[in-house]
């Protein structure tokens, strides 16, 4: 995974609350095995029913064109699972996204590819929403996870909290399953313990056929 | 101090806990479906990584499958890659697939319950959020994205942080043509949809007692639509009973001593909460969303809410929603005319669901107009909705009865509404354009849709059949 340890670029505000997968990656719209998850990237929001841009749209405006931080409101990322809301993202080079809050497996999502969450309390959040609207894509903010702090014109540095675990998973760009699999021994220990206890947990069958009969 | 059900299973499933205090949590069974699994075949073969339990993988092709009577790979063209792609990565990793023409294909989240593959105190990942559904059952479902199904693929575990606990106790006694569905609805408008964010869900109380286990499916699948990753119901001798003789199911003396275990599931009586809920479900009407989330609903003698009189912060979002629904503030849902009406999905569509939609719709018509079409859940409700004539039911009042898979409800196999067309659906999500481009959806029961659908604009099913209430 990359890893991340800090971002400084446009900060896009999005100020919508609930914004869900469906939003971010409209999937039905490009349904293929590998689409292009930056043309997908919020494909229905930016797109007038013509078919042309919509200007209004945040991202759409030429002074977000090349956006690192994207700031938005709370449950940012509900609904579905997939994980092009994430890929999309990193596919227009959108590093952080700074929300009022996530959604528990839209946020796991983001930890699992180097794209860092950042939640502020309320009253820090409209702070910082202010001075992203007043910079509106004419100067740059930081967004630095060793440091855990956003820094940028309008203000002082403001600080952020992350769990240290998921902050150390980032900076280094460890891999998950790699740190898992350092747990191979133990994870086949449970396994047979789970055997001999309930072997109908760790066998897996249609008992209307004979075991190894295919079906 | 007691325990949770929720950490009772948590407990017995921890294998480690990681050195960034991540549990690793065992899943018993895990079950993948064609949009979310060939990329993580992809990324798992780069990685020179192997299935490490194929015997407890399970695939499934449910999401872009055509419902369409006589499909094939490319009835749905947009399908066909993930088709074979799934069929190929299934095949190299030696993992059984319920593929479009296996006679117990379905949709995942209906397929492992009615073979009794997943059961009582299990835990059960899959690439999808509506994972959770299986908690009706007591077993612990987990959704996940693409990277920790790949997780799951390599290790069987997933690396979860403990999350906090949720009680809702349903307290009174459900009124006629009042359902699961309106019940989970009506959860999510007290909640909201960010209600359960960072909770594990358990659902107790005299009215989960009652519920029969599809219905307990039903609330337990729409946990995620308040923002719970995870939601259960103790498994009783409700639960015993549904499971008994289920063809994946233990039996004999295996069963017996299964059954010893799946008995002590439940919290203990001093079992600490972080959240306690009570709701009392004696009035509850049946619901009908208004808006473009499942929380914007009401019940279907209500009217449209007034953004001016909400919580400011969430007066944009009605707006937004009454823009996109067309309504007004304060006009009534019931009347409002409609286009389509679709009963299908892993929320609704099992063999209960579509008895419930039968019993309104026989001896009566779809009304002029109206596109009306079920879709059930698997070959088996299908084949038992047949053995018992539904399906004529719904044919014969001008119902299109087609092939399982999700269909409508994740708009990935060419089934969906046209621009504008108003929808009342059985489904999960009423999110804009989610059954179509422009497509207004009205989250609804079996009951309350099929009632629709007959009378061509929202009613209160029971005024339709001539219940008094």
């Amino acid at each position: 995974m990359q890893p991340f340890t800090s971002v400084t670029g446009i900060a896009v505000p999005l100020l919508q609350d609930d914004i869900n997968t469906d939003q971010i990656a409209p999937v039905q719209m490009a349904r293929a095995l590998k689409p292009d998850y930056a043309d997908l990237l919020f494909k229905r929001t930016r797109t007038r029913p013509d078919g042309s841009p919509d200007p209004d749209f945040p991202l759409n405006r030429p002074q977000f064109r090349n956006p690192a931080i994207l700031v938005t409101g709370r449950n940012f990322g509900c609904g579905s699972s997939r994980e092009a809301a994430v890929w999309g993202m990193l596919a227009v080079g959108i590093r952080a996204i700074v929300a009022r809050s996530f959604a528990d497996i839209y946020r796991e999502n983001c930890l699992q590819n180097g794209l860092l969450p950042v939640e502020l309390a309320p009253e820090v959040a409209a702070d910082f929403e202010r001075r992203v609207i007043a910079a509106d894509g004419r100067a740059h903010f930081t967004v630095d996870l060793r440091e855990q702090r956003i820094i940028g014109p309008g203000g002082p540095d403001i600080a952020f909290q992350i769990p240290p675990a998921d902050r150390m998973r980032l900076l280094e760009g460890l891999d998950d399953i790699g740190l898992t699999l350092k747990h191979a021994e133990e994870i086949a220990a449970w396994e047979q313990r789970m055997a001999r206890q309930a072997p109908w947990m760790q066998t897996a069958r249609d008992r209307r056929r004979a075991p190894g009969e295919s079906a | 101090m007691g325990r949770t059900l929720f950490d009772k299973i948590w407990d017995a499933h921890r294998v480690a806990t990681r050195a960034d205090g991540r549990d690793l949590i065992y899943m018993d069974r895990h079950v993948l479906h064609e949009l979310h699994a060939p990329h993580a075949f992809e990324c798992l073969e780069r990685a020179g990584r192997r299935v490490r339990r194929p015997d407890l993988t399970f695939s499934v092709q449910d999401h872009t499958v055509a419902t369409r009577p006589g499909r094939t790979d490319t009835t749905n063209p947009d399908g066909g890659d993930f088709l074979r792609a799934m069929r190929e990565g299934s095949r190299r990793h030696g993992i059984r697939l319920f593929d479009i023409d296996d006679p117990e294909q379905g949709i995942c989240h209906v397929v492992a319950p009615e073979l009794g593959m997943v059961l009582p105190g299990a835990t059960h990942a899959v690439p999808d959020s509506h994972a959770c559904s299986v908690g009706g059952l007591g077993a612990l479902g987990y959704g996940c994205g693409t990277s920790e199904l790949e997780h799951v693929l390599a290790t069987q575990v997933m690396a979860l942080k403990r999350p906090k606990r949720m009680r809702i106790r349903l307290e009174g006694r459900l009124g006629p043509h009042v359902t699961a569905k309106d019940v989970a609805l009506r959860i999510i408008a007290e909640l909201g949809v960010a209600g359960g964010r960072g909770y594990a869900v358990e659902y107790a109380g005299a009215v989960v007692r009652n519920m029969p286990i599809e219905g307990r499916l039903t609330l337990c699948n729409l946990t995620i639509e308040m923002g719970a990753r995870t939601g259960i119901v103790a498994p009783d001798e409700t639960t015993f009973d549904w499971l008994a003789g289920r063809p994946w199911a233990p039996q004999g003396a295996e069963w017996d001593a299964a059954l010893a275990g799946w008995r002590t599931l439940r919290s203990d009586d001093d079992a600490p909460f972080d959240t306690d809920v009570e709701i009392d479900c004696t009035a509850l009407e049946p619901q009908v969303t208004w808006g473009t989330d499942p929380s914007q609903v009401i019940g279907i003698s209500g009217r449209v809410p007034d953004p001016g009189g909400a919580d400011p912060s969430h007066r944009a979002g009605m707006e937004r929603a009454l823009a996109y629904m067309g309504l007004k503030p304060g006009v009534p849902l019931a009347g409002l005319a409609i286009d389509r009406a679709f009963i299908g999905s892993c929320t609704n569509n099992r063999l209960s669901d579509l008895e419930a939609a039968a019993a309104v719709v026989r001896g009566r018509r779809v009304a002029p107009g109206v596109k009306a079409m079920v879709i059930p859940g698997s070959q088996t409700v299908k084949r038992q909705a047949e053995a018992r004539g539904l399906h004529q039911v719904f044919e014969s009042a001008g119902f299109l009865w087609g092939e399982p898979g999700c269909s409508m409800c994740a708009g990935s196999n060419g089934d969906r509404g046209e621009p504008g067309e108003r929808c009342i659906s059985t489904t999960n999500r009423n999110f804009e354009h989610r059954q179509g481009t422009r497509v207004r959806t009205h989250l609804a029961s079996p009951a309350t849709v099929a009632a629709a659908a007959v009378a061509g604009r929202i009613v209160d099913v029971r005024q339709l059949v001539g219940v008094t209430v």
